[in-house]
This record gives C-alpha cells, sequence and structure tokens, in this order.
C-alpha cells in the first residue's frame, strides 16, 4: 500500500468515519459520497461509528497472508455495526471464544506494516465486548 | 490559577508472564528472584501491540472518562522509551486517533522512565501561561529487556494519560518539582534493540539519589510532610525500590500500598509512576493529598503534590480502573511471551 493511500483513509481506519445520509437515514462505511437509494436527493452527512456489533461470520486463519505469519491462528470477521453496516476486521481472541452472535467493540491496534523498515500501519480491530 | 488532573486514563495489555516462567530459561532462581523484587508478574503486548496503540488506548480512556471535548486539546506529549518510530511522533497519531487535530502541538518525549512525568510538567506550565486549554500528557511503554538479562524480569507495557487544564479539576496539582542530573546510569544507543545498564549503580546513585532529592526539595519547597498525605507514589522499576525510598523519605506501607502496582504488572518505564497515580485516583476521596515522584535514568525525577477534588466522583467510573484491567489476564509461557516480544524474528 502507499503512504498517500494509507493517509488517505485514516479517519475510517482509525476512528471509523463514515456516512450518513440524512434523507433516508442509511449510514454507510466505507463512506459513501452518494446515497444510492435517495441519489440526487440524499443529504450525506460525516458519521462516526461508535464500533460496536455483532459477529455475522467469521473464518479462524491458519494460513496467513505475508506479513501475518506470527499471529495465527486469529479470527477473520464480519461484523454488522449497531448503526447498519458491516465491515471485516480482526476480532482478538482466542478462536473458541468467539461465535455467530458474539458482540464485539473496536480497539486500537497495529494492522500491519509495508516493511521492516516502512511505514507502520494503524487501526481498528474489535475484541468481544 | 489552579492547574490539575481533569481526566485519566490507562491501558494495559491482557498478557502476562509469570517470573517462574522466565526464570526457568534461564535456570535462575526464581524465589529469590521475586523476592529481591518483590515482582510476581509482568505485563507482555500483544502482537499487535506497541507504544503507539498503548498510547491511543490510554488517551481514548481518558477522554471517555472525562467526557473530554477533544477539541479543546491544545497539546499532546507522549513519553516513551520504545516509541515504534525513530522520526515519526507517536503524538500526531495519538491526535489523530482522539480527534484532536489539527489545531494542536505535539512532541514526543524520550527520558527512560520519567518522559510521561515530563510531559505532565509541560502541559502544566502550557495551561498555566495560557497558551492552551487543556493538553494531553501520556506515558507509555513496551519496554525492552535483553534475554536472560535482570531486566527481563520486570520490563512491562502499559501506559497511562492524563488531561492537564484548569477547570472541572477532579485532582490539583499543588506545585511539581525536579530534580535532573548527567548520571549514566541506564541507556540504549540508537539502533540497539535492548538498553544497557550500570547494574547496582542504577540504585544510590541513579533511583535514590534522585527520588529522595526530588521529594525533599518538593516538600521543603511547599512546606509539607511525609505524614501530610494520604498516598505516595514512587517510581517502581522493581517493589523493592519505591518501599525503600518511601522508608527513607519517612512514608509508611499503608500510604504507598495503593499505588502499588508493580507486584502484577512489572516495570511500564515511562507508564509506571502515571498508572500508580491513576490506582490512587481509582480509590481516592475528596480532599486526599498524593505525593508523587517519578525516576528516568540518565537521570532525573519529578515530584508532585496533588490534592483530589470532589470532581473525582463525577468522572471515577467512566473508563476502567487499574485494577480491572489487571484482572482476567492470559499467561503466556516464555516461547509464546519471547514470540510477543518480537525476540524470536522471522
Amino acid at each position: 500500500m502507499t503512504v498517500a493511500r494509507f493517509w488517505r483513509k485514516i479517519p475510517h481506519r482509525y476512528n471509523l468515519i463514515g456516512t450518513h445520509c440524512t434523507t433516508c437515514g442509511e449510514y454507510y462505511f466505507p463512506p459513501r459520497q452518494m446515497c444510492p437509494t435517495c441519489r440526487r436527493d440524499g443529504k450525506i452527512e460525516s458519521y462516526q461509528f461508535e464500533g460496536k456489533g455483532e459477529v455475522i461470520t467469521y473464518a479462524v486463519i491458519h494460513t496467513a497472508a505475508k506479513g501475518y505469519a506470527n499471529q495465527v491462528p486469529y479470527n477473520l470477521a464480519i461484523i454488522k455495526l449497531d448503526e447498519g453496516p458491516s465491515l471485516t476486521g480482526q476480532v482478538i481472541c482466542e478462536p473458541g471464544e468467539l461465535e455467530i452472535g458474539t458482540r464485539v467493540r473496536p480497539v486500537f491496534r497495529k494492522l500491519g506494516e509495508e516493511s521492516e523498515k516502512g511505514m507502520i500501519y494503524y487501526g481498528t480491530k474489535f475484541v468481544p465486548e | 490559577m489552579k492547574v490539575g488532573i481533569v481526566s485519566y486514563g490507562v491501558y494495559i495489555p491482557r498478557y502476562r508472564i509469570k517470573l517462574e516462567d522466565i526464570a526457568a530459561v534461564w535456570g535462575a532462581d526464581a524465589a529469590s528472584i521475586k523476592k529481591g523484587l518483590k515482582v510476581n508478574e509482568k505485563s507482555v503486548p500483544g502482537l499487535d501491540e506497541d507504544a503507539i496503540t498503548i498510547a491511543v488506548e490510554a488517551a481514548r480512556s481518558a477522554v471517555r472518562r472525562g467526557n473530554i471535548d477533544t477539541s479543546r486539546v491544545g497539546a499532546i506529549y507522549t513519553g516513551s522509551e520504545s516509541h515504534p518510530y525513530a522520526v515519526k511522533p507517536t503524538s500526531t497519531i495519538v491526535a489523530a486517533a482522539i480527534g484532536a487535530e489539527p489545531v494542536l502541538t505535539a512532541a514526543d518525549y524520550e527520558f527512560a522512565c520519567k518522559a510521561g512525568t515530563a510531559a505532565i510538567q509541560t502541559c502544566m506550565g502550557l495551561v498555566v501561561s495560557g497558551m492552551i486549554d487543556i493538553g494531553v500528557a501520556i506515558g507509555a511503554d513496551v519496554s525492552q529487556g535483553a534475554p536472560g538479562d535482570a531486566l527481563e524480569y520486570t520490563a512491562a507495557a502499559g501506559g497511562a494519560a492524563y488531561v492537564i487544564g484548569s477547570s472541572d479539576l477532579a485532582a490539583i496539582i499543588e506545585d511539581t518539582y525536579s530534580f535532573t542530573t548527567d548520571t549514566p546510569d541506564f541507556w540504549r544507543r540508537e539502533g540497539m534493540l535492548y538498553p544497557e545498564h550500570g547494574g547496582r549503580f542504577t540504585g544510590d546513585p541513579g533511583y535514590f539519589k534522585h527520588v529522595i532529592a526530588a521529594a525533599k526539595g518538593l516538600m521543603e519547597k511547599i512546606g509539607s510532610k511525609p505524614s501530610d498525605y494520604d498516598h505516595a507514589v514512587f517510581h517502581q522499576p522493581n517493589g523493592k525500590f519505591p518501599e525503600r525510598a518511601a522508608g527513607m523519605l519517612g512514608f509508611s506501607f499503608e500510604q504507598i500500598k495503593t499505588g502499588m502496582v508493580v507486584p502484577m504488572l512489572g516495570n511500564t518505564y515511562s507508564g509506571s509512576c502515571m498508572i500508580g497515580l491513576a490506582a490512587i485516583l481509582d480509590q481516592a476521596k475528596e480532599g486526599d493529598r498524593i505525593f508523587m515522584t517519578a525516576f528516568g535514568s540518565g537521570a532525573g525525577s519529578d515530584a508532585f503534590s496533588i490534592t483530589v477534588t470532589d470532581k473525582i466522583e463525577d468522572i471515577r467510573n467512566g473508563a476502567p480502573k487499574v485494577q480491572e484491567l489487571l484482572a482476567d489476564p492470559i499467561y503466556l509461557d516464555y516461547a509464546n511471551y519471547a514470540k510477543h516480544k518480537g525476540k524470536i524474528r522471522v
């Protein structure tokens, strides 16, 4: 990931900044600049998600992508935030502690790094509530 | 103008290692080490935790506890000797993560174990001078100890953040006093993974000389004496040093026991004294007086005289308390501890 690409996403990764359409009430994460339902009638505002939600489904990763080998086994989950949108994130706990329906809250963690010399990517992961 | 603590927050990783498990690897006598250090276990960072994530979690906890409007924050200083970047501030990442950007000043501090209290003093000065409304002072570390070195038994992970301001004070900082000399008792050279230290030299010429001088200096300056204080907290590189310093100054064990977190936490370096103070604030009553003296190798001590106000009751339950963060740990064996600390390089 280029430095600029990560930098542009800092508000979303650190603080779960998404958007909200005040016309229809829908919430979006990642943020949408136009409401797909209301189109031109939609009024989009910035919205910070609290980050609490529920695990819809998850996988326990045993064969990791490059850079994550020292973390296996780890949990990758789809989390439905309380406001509605779903996102993919790591849930920090023993694999046996996680179930579909587990309530989670956000924590600030290292998401990865470009290389030993490169920049460190920080952002949001989740832990059971 | 009064200046003091508007809010505070602490973060301690969930992982621990017992000293027995470290001693077993190096063929050392665990019982004698535990007795000598008065430490039973220490905290270990998660695989995805470092001084930045700890600083952010502590700062967010302080913001939640005090329901702080982060647009008021005019300064963030983070003290650590384990900043993940040699060049690139920890404090700017904290600023972004708590929503304090962009109109503020920020910098990172390094002064071994007292960089966090130096940050408190800086924020006090900026508040009193009127340059800022409120500031955030953080001490956070994932401290390092070389495999097999004496430091490995205590070098722990954790941090605390204090919101310093002049109104809605949960505790008033009556005064502060510092004592600083060029004493090479402990250091880490640029690019080196682990610090070096002067062994026993870190005791009398380092810790005790500076802690005693700063503590006595502050009490003389403001005309107070140990019996005036309900609680005292001293830097906790182990359990033995703060107990001895307290005794030398005339404080009782009763006065230091509430803030004595090192037996179950280890030495969190820049976080040490500040987490001890938080453990006291978690329980203190209106009117309680607290005496705090931090120590950083290299060397220097910052002493503080603090009085708790009735506002403490309003904020105390807004974030996890130190004893709650120490509860329910996940214990690691030495191999997993080594992996968590990056001692196994893949």
